[in-house]
């Protein structure tokens, strides 16, 4: 029990500049939300029941009357296709706990909070403690914050002009840096960059996400050597 | 049917099938790595998920916004790259593209 706790805090410790950068976000999705027309409860039942933050600010842009309900659950399905591959990523890394646990894991399987626990299990194994402590925080800041944004309504501020809008970048920056391994990474990521720049000028909503992860990938497989046994 | 706890049912029906659709996606990789032996190409293609996906959610944000965003991610690949705390490098980043921002770059 006591290294689940000590794992916990370094799993929170590591993950803490991320809670900071969601409240306003989630604040700001709240408002946006208000604007059309959800009450705190309704922007609370989306945060906590949805919970992923690209796909949301996409589906409340699309919010009209009436509610186009299959073409927004085919939208969001999309921009979080990239889930598919984090969280087949992930299992490699999840083996040593035990299976009851991995479809609540997945549940809070933010893109924060995959980017930091693959970063973990670059350097050590995954724990329960350490997943739990960056992944579970996470949400509720998340679902609080949303309903409070949505309370408030049109009170805040633009997060762009304290630069906050940055702070995921640079954290997935940060994150980036730590997975390269020589010059295969390189191809893996120019050829990621070069398929998502297309997608995102030429292809609808968020496809240059799922464009460029699986170009990447296929680099890596095209890159790939067997090693003569 | 503007109070804190209002809900519309049809609203909620679309909530409550978002959250699924998001959840198969988060679930699917896992269910469909079951039983598949990991080596090989297979773990090549894996092990650039993490890096490849990165890259794919930040270009449109480093590469297609504007001078100030991609001076600013150098700024901070380069701190990361001398293994700074992740709260430094994000420091970094953020007060960097205030800055550049600022400057009108």
């Amino acid at each position: 029990m006591s290294s689940f706790k000590s794992e916990f805090r370094i799993g929170f410790a590591d993950m803490l500049p991320m809670l900071v950068a969601y409240v306003p976000i989630a604040m700001l999705w709240g408002t946006l939300a208000a604007g059309k027309g959800f009450s705190p409860l309704e922007a609370f039942a989306m945060s906590a029941l949805v919970y992923a933050g690209a796909s949301q600010f996409v589906a409340v842009d699309m919010w009209q009357d009436p509610l186009p309900i299959a073409l927004m659950v085919v939208t969001i399905f999309v921009v979080n296709l990239r889930h598919m591959l984090m969280s087949a990523s992930i299992s490699r890394h999840i083996s040593g706990i035990k299976k009851f646990w991995h479809p609540f894991m997945m549940y809070v399987l933010t893109d924060e909070a995959w980017a930091i626990a693959e970063r973990r299990a670059l350097v050590k194994p995954l724990t329960l403690g350490y997943f739990v402590g960056v992944a579970v925080p996470l949400w509720p800041t998340w679902f609080l914050c949303s309903t409070l944004g949505a309370f408030l309504g049109k009170a805040l501020g633009d997060p762009a002009a304290i630069g906050l809008d940055f702070a995921f970048a640079a954290m997935f920056i940060s994150i980036l840096v730590g997975f390269w391994k020589g010059p295969r990474t390189g191809a893996v990521i120019a050829a990621s960059a070069i398929a998502a720049g297309l997608g995102k000028l030429y292809l609808p909503g968020a496809w240059y996400i799922m464009l460029g992860g699986v170009s990447g990938v296929i680099a890596a497989v095209l890159l790939h050597v067997e090693r003569e046994e | 049917m503007t109070g804190v706890f209002a809900m519309h049912w049809q609203w909620l029906l679309a909530i409550v099938l978002m959250g699924l659709a998001t959840y198969t996606t988060r679930i699917s990789g896992l269910l469909l790595m079951r039983g598949v032996e990991v080596k090989g190409r297979m773990k090549a293609a894996l092990d650039a998920v993490p890096p490849s996906v990165l890259t794919a959610v930040i270009t449109p944000t480093v590469f297609m916004s504007g001078h100030a965003e991609t001076v600013a991610a150098l700024l901070t690949a380069t701190v990361a790259f001398f293994r700074a705390p992740l709260l430094l490098t994000i420091l970094t980043g953020v007060v960097g593209v205030v800055v550049l921002r600022w400057l009108g770059l």
